[in-house]
């Protein structure tokens, strides 16, 4: 029979100044922000979203050379339809970098790893949808100031209405993060599996884009307008869409946009319901996690 | 073929909430032609859109994807591919099983579907469900055979499959006619119109120079396959 005994072998608190919440916040999200390009990772996973980031400035690139060549101001792309139009690249960029940021931890099991440290679950989720909120905001908001510095370059007229258009196109650009990622790292975090997640995300995109598209190219056949206008909050580029033609002024790009400011709020809050709804979700998703 | 491989590679793709992907994605055509029924919108023209503009130009290459890259994909990065690997099996007899295993459920979850919804909305009606059924099935085919051979070539092979199928298949080819002919749905669709009487579907590619070209691709898709796994190097997961 063995007894055994803990020795004191003289372990010590850390007693020193701590870094605090605001340090675990802002390291995680750069470390995060980071991933969401591949920065400190091996080329291979940089190719992708830097390539997608090329091809998304394309169209934009070519518009602005369009307009300086021919000087003809009206074929400048309206700031808040560029993101609608270019809304397949988005979302593969979506697809491809919310399994980077939300799957990565659970397929190794690391998240343990974090929450054995002085880190917060809530922390720890806020942190990896606002890094993919900002990577999606620059990833679109980039080209749209492409266009407005080439605007301005090549001189189109009224410059102080192009001022008002493009700042309300960059508070588009932002609801347009905050809607796509709260759905991609949602789903990208219940499919860790790699490659899984990709088809995922863009599947959540995609068909309610499609079958929405479908349902309103009938409703307009049968000029059931009320239909076509309701059916563009179950798709997410429609929906902000909605959100920048009703409370900021913006021309119509998608095809479902319900009428009034009461549309508009709808609309916002059926955006406001999906972020804060990716949040809790998410958090419990984490805070489950690796635990089992 | 081999049929433990065949096993392991289904329970794979199907085990436990995997199979929900693959449920829901035929699911919502369903409803769609549910609701096309229910608002009595279920002419030829509108099973034509529908069939084509959610069966083949979305549920088909999205459940390929899926399936090529899933079936071989996820063995590769992880490094469980050694184990069958250095098992004393043909390296073309593993690509082959896992080929048909994909083709299987691109079967299962999206062509039946399709073939289903055919019959929902256009009954009967000029063989429409049929020739997008067989359209779908040469098609799928194709799809499958060059979404495996990616997913051995490269770790982003999702990803390049989504910019060929909705930037290259879908975007272009709204733009560049030359584009939409140098596509798999192009060819899949000439299989349906060569089969259907009706004028709703019109592809921009004769059957005569689909067909070897939907073979053609196929094989080389799945040719590759087996070239690329039998000096496949083995780097560890990022």
């Amino acid at each position: 029979m063995t007894t055994s005994t803990i020795h004191d072998i003289g372990y010590r608190r850390y007693e020193g100044r701590r870094l605090g919440r605001a340090y675990v916040l802002r390291s995680l999200f750069v470390h995060n922000l980071r991933a969401a390009f591949g920065l400190g990772r091996p080329a291979r996973s940089k190719v992708m979203p830097f390539l997608l980031g090329l091809i998304v400035l394309v169209p934009a690139l070519a518009d602005v050379g369009a307009v300086s060549i021919t000087h003809r101001p009206e074929l400048l792309i309206h700031y808040s339809a560029y993101p609608i139009q270019v809304q397949v690249i988005v979302a593969i960029f979506l697809a491809a970098q919310a399994p980077v940021l939300a799957s990565r931890d659970l397929r190794h099991h690391t998240v343990p790893l974090y929450f054995s440290r002085p880190v917060g679950h809530l922390d720890y989720v806020l942190a990896k949808v606002a890094a993919m909120v900002t990577a999606l905001f620059a990833l679109m908001a980039v080209p749209v100031t492409v266009l407005y510095a080439g605007g301005l370059i090549a001189k189109v007229p009224h410059r102080a209405d192009h001022l008002g258009h493009y700042l309300g196109a960059l508070v588009g650009c932002a609801l347009f993060a905050v809607v796509l990622a709260a759905i991609g790292t949602v789903v990208a975090a219940f499919t860790p599996r790699r490659g899984f997640g990709v088809a995922a995300v863009i599947a959540v995109y995609l068909l309610p884009t499609v079958f929405v598209r479908l349902v309103q190219a009938i409703a307009e056949e049968r000029t059931d307008f009320t239909l076509e206008a309701w059916m563009g909050l179950f798709a997410p580029f429609n929906l902000v869409d909605i959100v920048q033609v009703r409370l900021l002024g913006a021309p119509q790009t998608a095809t479902g946009i319900p009428p009034g400011v009461t549309g508009g709020l709808v609309a916002l809050a059926v955006c406001a319901a999906l972020a804060g709804g990716s949040v809790a979700v998410l958090y419990a998703r984490f805070r489950k996690a690796g635990l089992s | 073929m081999n049929a433990t491989i065949a096993m392991i590679t289904f329970r794979a793709m199907l085990g436990r909430r995997r199979a929900v992907l693959l449920f829901a994605l035929p699911l919502l055509l369903a409803v769609l032609a549910a609701l096309m029924r229910v608002l009595d919108a279920s002419d030829l023209d509108t099973a034509a859109a529908v069939l084509h503009g959610f069966g083949f130009a979305v549920l088909l290459p999205l459940l390929a994807l899926i399936a090529g890259t899933g079936v071989i994909g996820p063995e590769i990065d992880d490094g469980q591919i050694m184990y069958v690997l250095t098992k004393p099996i043909p390296r073309h007899t593993v690509v082959l099983t896992k080929l048909a295993v994909a083709i299987a459920l691109v079967t299962v979850f999206a062509v039946v579907p399709i073939l289903l919804t055919g019959l929902l909305m256009a009954g009967g009606t000029a063989q429409l469900a049929p020739a997008f059924a067989a359209g779908a099935l040469a098609g799928g085919i194709t799809y499958t055979a060059v979404f495996v051979a990616l997913a051995v070539i490269s770790r982003n092979a999702a990803v390049i499959g989504l910019l060929y199928v909705l930037v290259w298949e879908s975007l272009l080819g709204n733009f560049a006619p030359g584009a939409r002919s140098a596509s798999i749905q192009q060819w899949a669709l000439s299989v349906t119109d060569a089969l259907t009487p009706t004028s709703y579907v019109h592809a921009s590619v004769d059957l005569p120079v689909a067909a070897p070209l939907l073979v053609a691709v196929a094989a080389a898709g799945a040719v590759l396959a087996v070239v690329r796994l039998r000096s496949l190097s083995v780097v560890a997961a990022e």
